[in-house]
């Protein structure tokens, strides 16, 4: 057994159970709870207490997420890149999943900061702050339904390529 | 037009659509 693929993938498994999970909670749990929340008064439970924990173990778990799954590509990091010798289907997981972790960190997260007044912003700036942020964790859960195709080709269901 | 992503189900409808599309644009470059 060689095992470095195999803890690469099973730490890329439990990372990435967190990060996805935790995705699908700010879309189908937060983002209406929040709603609600702001209409009664209550949103700072949210906002001070749940939202930045969430927000923390979400921006690192989709870093673990993503340098297991380069150590699982292993030498095979550049053909799956460049979506050749067979690697085109994890290939195409591989890009999506960077393009969800570089919008973490470059989109969601500086505005998360700002919305949760993390970061100083005006009323106006953190109006624009809550839609880039909202859309973009939306644009996530997005791209999460062809990356989790894509994962599990490799696996399970490389009959669907005729392979 | 709305933004499709404004609504969880049209979220989910876009995510199946792309994956239809990068389905078939990756079973043409593995055949």
């Amino acid at each position: 057994m060689d095992w470095v693929p195999a803890i690469a993938r099973w730490v890329h498994f439990m990372a990435g159970i967190m990060w996805v999970g935790l995705l699908y909670y700010f879309n189908f749990v937060q983002a209406a709870a929040l709603k609600a929340a702001t209409a009664d008064g209550t949103a700072a439970g949210i906002t001070k207490h749940v939202a930045p924990r969430a927000l923390l173990f979400f921006r690192w778990s989709a870093v673990v997420t993503w340098l297991a799954g380069a150590a699982l590509l292993g030498n095979q990091f550049v053909n799956a890149f460049t979506l050749s010798k067979g690697m085109a289907g994890i290939g195409v997981g591989a890009w999506l999943g960077t393009i969800m972790l570089i919008n973490v960190w470059a989109i969601i997260w500086p505005n998360q900061q700002k919305i949760l007044g993390l970061k100083p912003a005006t009323d106006e700036e953190k109006a624009k702050a809550r839609r880039v942020a909202f859309l973009t964790s939306r644009f996530n859960t997005m791209l999460s339904i062809p990356l989790l195709f894509f994962m599990a080709a490799g696996l399970t269901h490389r009959a669907a390529f005729g392979l | 037009m709305k933004n499709p992503l404004d609504s969880l189900w049209g979220t989910i409808i876009c995510g199946v659509l792309l994956t239809a599309i990068l389905y078939f644009a990756v079973k043409s470059i593995l055949s």
